[in-house]
C-alpha cells in the first residue's frame, strides 16, 4: 500500500499537505513545544478547524491538533467503501442502555477535517425558535445565543462553503440567497418531491456543502454518489479544503497523527498545555488558552481523562454536567422499491429534503421536529441494512440486494431530547494510548419514541402514494452526537457559556457539537461552524478587553 | 436445485455486466485500483483464524451469503479473516461483546460446539438445513453452551456473524456486479440521474423478453 499518511506525520518540518495537488506541499508555520501559544486546539473538524481559521486570521498564534492523518483526498481516497473507513472514528468504544448507540461511520471521524471529511454535506440553519426551545416551545433548554445573531454567522458560513441550495428556502425567516445554485435531482430526490406533493407538503433541494459551479482549484461535485465515504474530486467542502488551508495561511499550525489525552492545569487552576502522543512519544505542548473540539464523545472523555487532586471529577465539571445531556439523532428510514429504475448511488445521497415537520407544530403529540431527506445507500451500507435492520440472510438476503437499483428510501434526522441519563463515562479499559475509553451510555424517552412513530407514519404514507412497493422500516438507526457539555447562562446549569469559555477554569474553551443545550431536526455541521465563527468574534471583543488569558 | 436455478434466474438481472471491465477507465482512479487489486487477491486460506475456526466461518459464510455455482466464488471467509487480522473496528463494541477477533474465535468455536452436542458432529459436516436452524437458533439469543462464555448469542449475531458477512461479500467486485452497482467512479461520475436514466457506462439490467439486449449493452460498458 502506499503511504496514505496514516502511518507518520505529513505536517511538520515547515510543510503542510497541500489538498489541491497530488503530492503537493504548501509552506507551514512551525512552533516549538515549549513556546506558549495562544490557543491549542484539539481537533480539526466543523468546530476546530473553523476556529483555527478565525484565531489564525485574527492574529493569534495557533496550533490545532488531529488523531487523525492528513489525506491529500485526490491521491487517497478510493471509490471503495471497506477503503474509506479509514476516515472514522474506529478506536475501542463501548456502547450500552436500551437502544445502544452504533459509533464509527455516520457519526464520527478521524482525520483532519474531522467528520467532514465524510459527512453527507446537508447544511441547514436551525429553526429560529429552537435557540429558545425551553421559552417558546416548552421542551429541553433555552440557549445562551439570540438567532438574529445566529444568523448573521450562517451567512458567513454558507459563503466560506460555497453552499449550492434552492433561490427561495420555503422555511424559516428569509436569508441570503445561497452563493452557488443548487443540484440537479436524482431519482430518488424526485420520489421525495412526488411524495411530498401527493401529501400536500412543501419540499426543497437540499442545501449542500459540494460545488455546484468551480472554485478556486476544487471541480464542480461529478456526482459519483460516494459522499459519506470521502470526496475524491474536492467538490465536497469539507473543513480539510477550506478552513484548512485558509488557517495555514494565516500562520496556524496543524498537527496530524497527534492524539491529545490530557489537558495540564497549574496549581491555580488554569490550563497551561496538553500532552499529546506523536511518533511513538508523549509531547507536553505550553498553551495560553486550550480549545477543546473533539467531539460529543471525545471532548467529555479528554475533559474527564484530565481529572486533577484540584479537580477530582474531570476538568470544567462543577456543575456535574461534562457527559451528561448527550444527544443523537434520530435517523430511522422508510425503504421500499419502484418498479422504475432509481439507482440512488448517483450523486449526493441527500439531493431533495422537506423540513416541513420542523416548522410545522399542528398534528404532533410530541415535542421537536424531523427534516426527512432522500437516501442513496452504496452496496455495503445497504447490504449491512437489509441484514441488520431489515434481518435478511441466506437466499433473501443476495435476492433483495438484486433489487438495489430500484430502491427508494426515506430518512430523517430528528430531535431527540436531552436527558442527564444519557451520557458518556469512561470505561476500565484503555486503548492504544493507554487512555480510559468511553462508555455510550443511550435511552429513548417516551417523546423520542413519538417522533419516531410519526415520522414512519408519515414517511410510510409518502412512500405509498408514489406506488413503491415493499415497504419497510428500518427502526433502529441515529445519527449526529451533540450535548456533552452544553453551553447556558448558569454556571450550575451549564458547562460553557455563550462563547464557549468554561465556567470553571477561564482559559479553557470548548467548541463543538458538545456545547448544543438541544438538537432540533437538522444536521448541526452548519451550525457547530456558526458557533465557531461567534466564538472567534467573541475571543478577539474579549481580548480587547484584556480578558483573554494572553501572558 | 428449484432454490438454485432460481438464483441462477435472478443473476442474470445484469446479464455479462463486469464491474471491472472499467478497471482502465476514467471510473477507476489510481487508489482505487491499488486496493481493489489487494483484496482480488484475497484467497481462501486463514492468516489470522485457525484451519478449524476458518473451516466453520466459510461454512456459516455459505449460509448467509448463498452463492451460485456458476461462478466463481467470492472467498468471504478469506476476506474476513483479512480484516481481523488487520484488526479493522467498527467504532463501537455492545457491551458483552469481546473485540473483534476475540468475538469470532468465541462464536465459531461456540457454534461448532452446538453443533457437535445436537448432531455429533461439527458445524461444517451437518446439513445446510441444520446449519440454517442453528443459525436461526443463534439470531434468536437461544444458544447457550458453556463455549459462549457469556457473549451473548444473539448480540455475536447481529453485530458480528451478519454484519461481518455481509460487508465481507459486498466488499468484492464480483456482488457489486450482481446487484447491477455502477462501482467505483472517479473521476468520471454520472451524469444521468433521473428516472430509467442509465449513463453507457452502467450496468444494463435484463427486461422480459430483451435479455440479449442487456447482454449485448453490458458487454460494451467500459
Amino acid at each position: 500500500m502506499s503511504d496514505d499518511g496514516r502511518h507518520s506525520p505529513r505536517a511538520r518540518d515547515g510543510r503542510a499537505p497541500d489538498v489541491f495537488r497530488p503530492g503537493g506541499w504548501v509552506s507551514m508555520k512551525e512552533y516549538s513545544d515549549h513556546e506558549a501559544v495562544d490557543f491549542v486546539i484539539v481537533g480539526t473538524g466543523a468546530g476546530g478547524a473553523t476556529l483555527a481559521c478565525k484565531l489564525a486570521e485574527y492574529g493569534f498564534s495557533v496550533v490545532a491538533l488531529d488523531a487523525g492523518p492528513y489525506f491529500r483526498p485526490l491521491e487517497d481516497f478510493a471509490s471503495d467503501e471497506s477503503e474509506q473507513t479509514k476516515l472514522y472514528w474506529t478506536d475501542d468504544r463501548i456502547v450500552d442502555g436500551d437502544n445502544p448507540l452504533q459509533l464509527g461511520s455516520n457519526n464520527s471521524g478521524k482525520a483532519v477535517g474531522g467528520s467532514t471529511v465524510h459527512f453527507a454535506m446537508v447544511s441547514l440553519r436551525f429553526r429560529p425558535e429552537w435557540f429558545k426551545a425551553r421559552t417558546k416551545l416548552g421542551y429541553g433548554a433555552d440557549w445562551p445565543i439570540d438567532w438574529r445573531e445566529m444568523w448573521a454567522y450562517y451567512t458567513e458560513v454558507e459563503q466560506a462553503l460555497k453552499i449550492s441550495g434552492p433561490v427561495n428556502y420555503p422555511w424559516g425567516p428569509p436569508r441570503p440567497r445561497y452563493p452557488y445554485r443548487a443540484h440537479p435531482l436524482n431519482a430518488a430526490a424526485r420520489a421525495l418531491a412526488r411524495g411530498c406533493e401527493a401529501l400536500g407538503i412543501g419540499w426543497t433541494e437540499t442545501p449542500l456543502a459540494t460545488l455546484s459551479a468551480p472554485r478556486g482549484l476544487a471541480h464542480p461535485c461529478v456526482y459519483r454518489g460516494f459522499c459519506v465515504t470521502g470526496c475524491s474530486t474536492n467538490a465536497k467542502q469539507s473543513a480539510l479544503v477550506t478552513w484548512i488551508p485558509r488557517a495555514l495561511s494565516a500562520g496556524a499550525e496543524i498537527r496530524d497523527l497527534a492524539m491529545v489525552g490530557r489537558i495540564e492545569t497549574d496549581a491555580n487552576g488554569l490550563a497551561v498545555g496538553v500532552h499529546y502522543h506523536r511518533q511513538d512519544k508523549w509531547r507536553f505542548q505550553r498553551a495560553r488558552n486550550v480549545v477543546v473540539a473533539g467531539y460529543a464523545i471525545e471532548t467529555p472523555r479528554l475533559l474527564l481523562n484530565s481529572a486533577t487532586d484540584k479537580f477530582p471529577s474531570g476538568l470544567a465539571n462543577s456543575s456535574g454536567l461534562v457527559g451528561k445531556n448527550l444527544m443523537a439523532q434520530a435517523n430511522q428510514a422508510v425503504w421500499g422499491e419502484m418498479d422504475e429504475e432509481v439507482r440512488s448511488y448517483k450523486g449526493p445521497p441527500s439531493l431533495a429534503i422537506t423540513e416541513h415537520w420542523n416548522y410545522e407544530d399542528d398534528g404532533k403529540d410530541f415535542f421537536g421536529g424531523y427534516a426527512y431527506m432522500s437516501q442513496g445507500p452504496l452496496p455495503q451500507l445497504w447490504a449491512n441494512t437489509q441484514a441488520t435492520a431489515h434481518g435478511l440472510w441466506g437466499a433473501r438476503l443476495v435476492q433483495e440486494m438484486k433489487r438495489y437499483n430500484h430502491v427508494v428510501g426515506l430518512k430523517i434526522v430528528g430531535e431527540m431530547l436531552p436527558q442527564e441519563n444519557n451520557r458518556v463515562t469512561l470505561a476500565d479499559e484503555r486503548d492504544q494510548y493507554g487512555l480510559r475509553i468511553p462508555r455510550v451510555t443511550y435511552s429513548w424517552c417516551d417523546n423520542d419514541r413519538r417522533l419516531i412513530d410519526h415520522s414512519i407514519a408519515f414517511m410510510s404514507r409518502a412512500l405509498s402514494a408514489i406506488h413503491a412497493k415493499n415497504i419497510w422500516v428500518q427502526e433502529d438507526d441515529t445519527c449526529h452526537l451533540n450535548g456533552t457539555a452544553r453551553m447556558g447562562d448558569r454556571p450550575d446549569s451549564s458547562v460553557v457559556n455563550a462563547d464557549c469559555r468554561s465556567w470553571d477554569i477561564p482559559n479553557l474553551w470548548i467548541c463543538d457539537g458538545s456545547v448544543f443545550p438541544t438538537v432540533g431536526g437538522a444536521n448541526p455541521s452548519l451550525t457547530i461552524q456558526a458557533i465557531a465563527c461567534r466564538t472567534a468574534d467573541r475571543i478577539r471583543a474579549l481580548s480587547r478587553l484584556g480578558e483573554v488569558n494572553l501572558n | 436445485m428449484l432454490d438454485r436455478n432460481a438464483e441462477r434466474g435472478a443473476g442474470d438481472a445484469y446479464p455479462g455486466y463486469d464491474v471491472l471491465a472499467k478497471w482502465r477507465g476514467p471510473s477507476w482512479n489510481e487508489k482505487t485500483r491499488e486496493v481493489v487489486a489487494a483484496r482480488l487477491q484475497v484467497g481462501d486460506t486463514p492468516q489470522f483464524l485457525t484451519a478449524e475456526e476458518f473451516e466453520i466461518l466459510a461454512a456459516v459464510a455459505d449460509r448467509v451469503v448463498p452463492q451460485p455455482c456458476s461462478r466463481s466464488p467470492v472467498p468471504v471467509a478469506g476476506l474476513l479473516d483479512r480484516k481481523l487480522r488487520a484488526g479493522v473496528l467498527d467504532g463501537y463494541r455492545a457491551k458483552g461483546l469481546p473485540r473483534d477477533g476475540e468475538a469470532w474465535r468465541r462464536g465459531l468455536r461456540a457454534l461448532d460446539a452446538e453443533a457437535r452436542a445436537r448432531h455429533d458432529r461439527g458445524f461444517a459436516a451437518i446439513t445446510d438445513a441444520d446449519q440454517d436452524d442453528l443459525l436461526r437458533r443463534c439470531e434468536a439469543g437461544e444458544l447457550d453452551a458453556p463455549e459462549w462464555a457469556g457473549m451473548p448469542s444473539r448480540t455475536f449475531f447481529k453485530h458480528r456473524l451478519l454484519r461481518d458477512i455481509a460487508l465481507a461479500y459486498y466488499s468484492h467486485p464480483t456482488a457489486w456486479s450482481e446487484v447491477g452497482w455502477g462501482g467505483p467512479a472517479s473521476p468520471r461520475g454520472y451524469v444521468r440521474l433521473d428516472f430509467n436514466d442509465r449513463d453507457p457506462w452502467e450496468a444494463a439490467e435484463a427486461k422480459p423478453g430483451r435479455e440479449a439486449d442487456a447482454l449485448r449493452t453490458n458487454r460494451n460498458v467500459r
